[in-house]
């Protein structure tokens, strides 16, 4: 073993060991790092003896404190649910339109129909309401089921296609498929889809409109559901075809896409998986996203 | 090594062919056919040159009185070319989660398969295959012994080559136990046991014929991660198959108490594979680069049994709030705030260590790249034990700020020490001049490794809390204010701005590379060829 020696720089001596070159300084543990450890183990003794933390045979120490992740979640929930309950018997109890003349009972619905929304609708609806290609879009004023509170609650209590087997109230409507199942020759499907885009103020082939009129009228009879103007029908769910907002875009080939084989979009029944108080707080918020309509 | 013994390997690996081709036969699903057929590769192709080598007889040539440094050659040029690896699967994921339509609506692209990729491939491909090549290096030389064992050197080398492949393309193709940083299916994890022991034998075989009297600290460093991971590894992969044909298995554990066992083999894998066995290199290649003694022999026996003793029990920390009982989490907890101080030894004895020798950071870049290491070691054990503390934890847990974390300590510590080191070995043993082609680039390297993870840590941190605030906003209602979606949204520029980190980390590992490649050469940088070569001693 090499000698101790004393480090020129440091002035501190080494411990005499030697490795491929390598010396150790025998400097003791600097104080402010002892210190500093000592008081961590202080500190978590202290902590361990506050909370919940050593294990015994057969449960563990509860600690002074006598608290647990649990019941501090459960203090916090009780206090949330106790300063909200005023509110949510009356929005149980108020009907939609009372809540709306409400000015304190709307606000709390609108943020409580907010919150809703963002943790169970957006995914579809997107965050703003605005829908995508398939989800309709809930900030405009165009509707498939209706746009009154009355409408909107139902739609979110019962949903849309919702297991129609089981689920007898849930919105259906079901536009045949007029080119797979044949109802419709090819070319009647042509003459209809440009009266659509006639309907819609697109670019359009004027003759085969025409044509495409009494396809609409009487063979298919499309207006019994799309109204004579290509208005819509609510009541059945009947899409408005005389604008600008598409479900499944707008374009010929879609049109004819949907004519031909039609897509049907479902969305869930929240009956059941929300509370009555809660539905109608979504119903408000969905309401006041900018295409709500007077009863 | 006697013929007698070569022969016997050499029916071992036949014996190992038959039974892969015996499992090739009977598998029951493609993963496992696929991989008993690279086994099936592997023991061939391990047999046909054993055979050469006992044919020609190279092997007579090793001596018992030399060092081994070969299998600590491949091992360097192992640890860059899967540094590469990670690095790039790591700026690929980023990317994707940046923008999205990278995933490329394929499963083998898709994160969900990659990012495991890039975590094995840093963590153990790159990581892994630094350590045992430096522990083999460092245990050789602070011992004065040659490694123990014979050829088993190689086959620990060869052996964990084959892990890793096994591991990644178990990945890609779908295959995952689903256990974090410990996916591979259990015939992997057998593989992994067969390599590890052996790794230990040799290692600790050395240590027991030292021709030293102490054993050096970074040894027992080094000796901690082997013996720990051996533990956790096993521990946590503890499953029963569904068949022994089959990839697919089942834990044995469920529910909390196998949360907790990932927990304890997670967290420790931090601790043992990326915090201890790396200060064994720390230990060992900071005090050669600076030519300085250790500062305080004291301080490091007293933290290396604080370390090994604390580490363990702070696994709990990564399940606050979740089914664990209160009493494990507050264990967790409290441990991982005892531990900061120990863990800071480390970083005194690294940075104390240059005292006298400060001035060589302005003219050495590999000894500049060591000392942010110990920095940024120093900087994550400060902020791990704080976000362990149970209230910080409610806000960072499940945020880009772990992400952050981990890297900060993955990038700043472990792959800055490593890549120091892989200088200084480079210099040492590829090189006839003892020094490399160019030390400006190990500077580029540096500069811009460090300002990757700048970019990637700052960024993570702000993504990280702010997207923790958003999660808990609450409006004066008592509503949650933001959708998940709306967070996402606010993280994207941050994400951009991580990928971009990621780049120039990448980058400043390609042009390594590229140095080591020009120094095996044997070329150095014109421009540079005045300046003063590293210096010789080796």
């Amino acid at each position: 073993m090499a000698e101790r020696e004393r480090d020129e720089v440091t002035g501190t001596e080494t411990t005499g060991h030697e490795w491929d070159g390598i010396k150790e300084l025998d400097t003791p543990l600097p104080r402010w790092w002892l210190w500093t450890f000592y008081l961590t183990i202080i500190w978590g003794i202290g902590y361990t003896l506050a909370y919940p933390a050593w294990p015994l045979i057969e449960t563990n120490t509860k600690g002074f404190l006598g608290t647990t992740n649990r019941m501090e979640l459960q203090a916090e929930m009780k206090a949330v649910q106790q300063a909200r309950a005023e509110k949510l018997a009356q929005l149980e109890k108020l009907s939609l339109e009372e809540i709306k003349k409400n000015d304190d009972l709307f606000q709390f619905a609108n943020r409580m129909g907010g919150t809703t929304f963002k943790l169970h609708c957006v995914q579809c609806h997107q965050a703003g309401g605005q829908g995508a290609y398939g989800y309709p879009n809930l900030a405009d004023d165009d509707w498939l089921w209706g746009g009154t509170l009355e409408a909107i609650h139902y739609t979110i209590t019962h949903g849309v296609r919702y297991n129609p087997e089981t689920n007898e109230e849930t919105r259906t409507s079901d536009m045949p498929a007029f080119g797979k199942d044949q109802i419709l020759e090819p070319a009647q499907i042509d003459a209809v889809v440009e009266y659509v885009l006639k309907l819609s103020g697109q670019e359009h082939d004027a003759k085969k409109a025409e044509a495409g009129q009494k396809v609409y009228m009487e063979d298919a009879g499309c207006n019994g559901c799309h109204g004579d103007k290509g208005e819509g029908i609510p009541d059945v769910g009947g899409p408005r075809l005389n604008d600008q907002i598409w479900l499944y875009d707008g374009s010929r080939e879609a049109i004819k896409a949907q004519v031909n084989n039609p897509k049907h979009g479902v969305m869930p029944a929240w009956k059941g998986k929300l509370d009555k108080a809660t539905i109608k707080a979504l119903t408000i918020y969905v309401h006041s996203l900018g295409g709500g309509v007077g009863s | 090594m006697s013929l007698t013994m070569r022969w016997l390997q050499m029916g071992l690996l036949g014996l190992g062919a038959v039974l892969a081709l015996f499992m090739a036969a009977n598998a029951k699903d493609g993963l496992y056919e696929f991989h008993a057929w690279v086994f099936f590769a592997a023991a061939v192709l391990a047999l046909f040159f054993m055979a050469r080598n006992t044919m020609s007889g190279s092997y007579l040539q090793e001596k018992e009185t030399e060092y081994m440094d070969k299998v600590v050659k491949y091992g360097i040029v192992a640890t860059v070319f899967w540094g590469v690896v990670g690095f790039t699967v790591g700026v690929y994921v980023a990317s994707e989660l940046a923008f999205p339509w990278l995933n490329l609506d394929f499963p083998l692209t898709n994160f969900g398969r990659l990012r495991p990729v890039h975590t094995s491939a840093v963590i153990f491909a790159f990581g892994g295959n630094a350590l045992i090549a430096t522990s083999f290096f460092v245990v050789q030389r602070t011992n004065r012994a040659r490694l123990a064992f014979g050829n088993l050197a190689w086959f620990v080398f060869w052996g964990y080559q084959l892990f890793i492949v096994l591991a990644a393309t178990s990945y890609v193709l779908g295959g995952s136990q689903s256990r974090e940083y410990a996916e591979p299916e259990w015939y992997i994890d057998v593989w992994l046991t067969i390599v590890w022991v052996a790794y230990f034998l040799v290692f600790f075989g050395t240590l027991v014929k030292r021709n030293v009297s102490h054993i050096y600290v970074a040894n027992w460093f080094y000796l901690s991660f082997i013996v720990t991971i051996a533990m956790l590894h096993i521990g946590n992969n503890l499953a029963l198959p569904v068949s022994f044909f089959g990839s697919k298995s089942y834990a044995l554990l469920s529910g909390a108490p196998d949360a907790i066992t990932q927990w304890w083999y997670g967290h420790n894998a931090v601790g043992f594979f990326l915090t201890a066995g790396f200060l064994g290199m720390m230990y060992y290649f900071i005090p050669k680069q600076a030519e300085r003694p250790v500062y305080s022999y004291r301080l490091s026996i007293v933290h290396f049994w604080a370390l090994i003793f604390t580490y363990i029990w702070a696994g709990p920390h990564h399940l606050h709030y979740t089914a664990l009982p209160d009493w494990v989490q507050t264990l967790g907890m409290v441990m991982s705030v005892i531990l900061w101080m120990p863990s800071w030894g480390g970083m005194i004895n690294g940075l104390m260590t240059l005292s006298g020798a400060w001035d060589k950071l302005r003219t050495d870049p590999i000894l500049r790249m060591m000392v942010i290491a110990v920095a940024f070691y120093g900087m994550s054990t400060f902020e791990g034990p704080m976000m362990a503390i149970k209230s910080v934890n409610a806000l960072s847990h499940y945020t880009d700020w772990t992400v952050g974390h981990v890297h900060s300590g993955a990038l700043g510590w472990v792959g800055m020490i490593t890549m120091g080191s892989l200088y200084f070995l480079f210099a040492r043993l590829f090189s006839a001049n003892g020094r490399l082609y160019s030390y400006r680039l190990v500077s580029w390297h540096f500069w811009l490794a460090t300002l990757g993870i700048v970019l990637y840590a700052a960024s993570m941190w702000v993504s990280g809390i702010m997207q923790g605030l958003m999660w808990r906003e609450y409006d004066d209602q008592g509503f949650l204010v933001y959708s998940f979606v709306e967070t996402v949204e606010a993280m994207h520029p941050y994400y951009v701005i991580r990928a971009l980190g990621g780049l120039l980390y990448l980058t400043g590992g390609l042009i390594m590379a590229y140095n080591f490649y020009m120094t095996a050469k044997g070329r150095v940088r014109a421009a540079e060829a005045e300046l003063a070569p590293a210096r010789a001693q080796a």
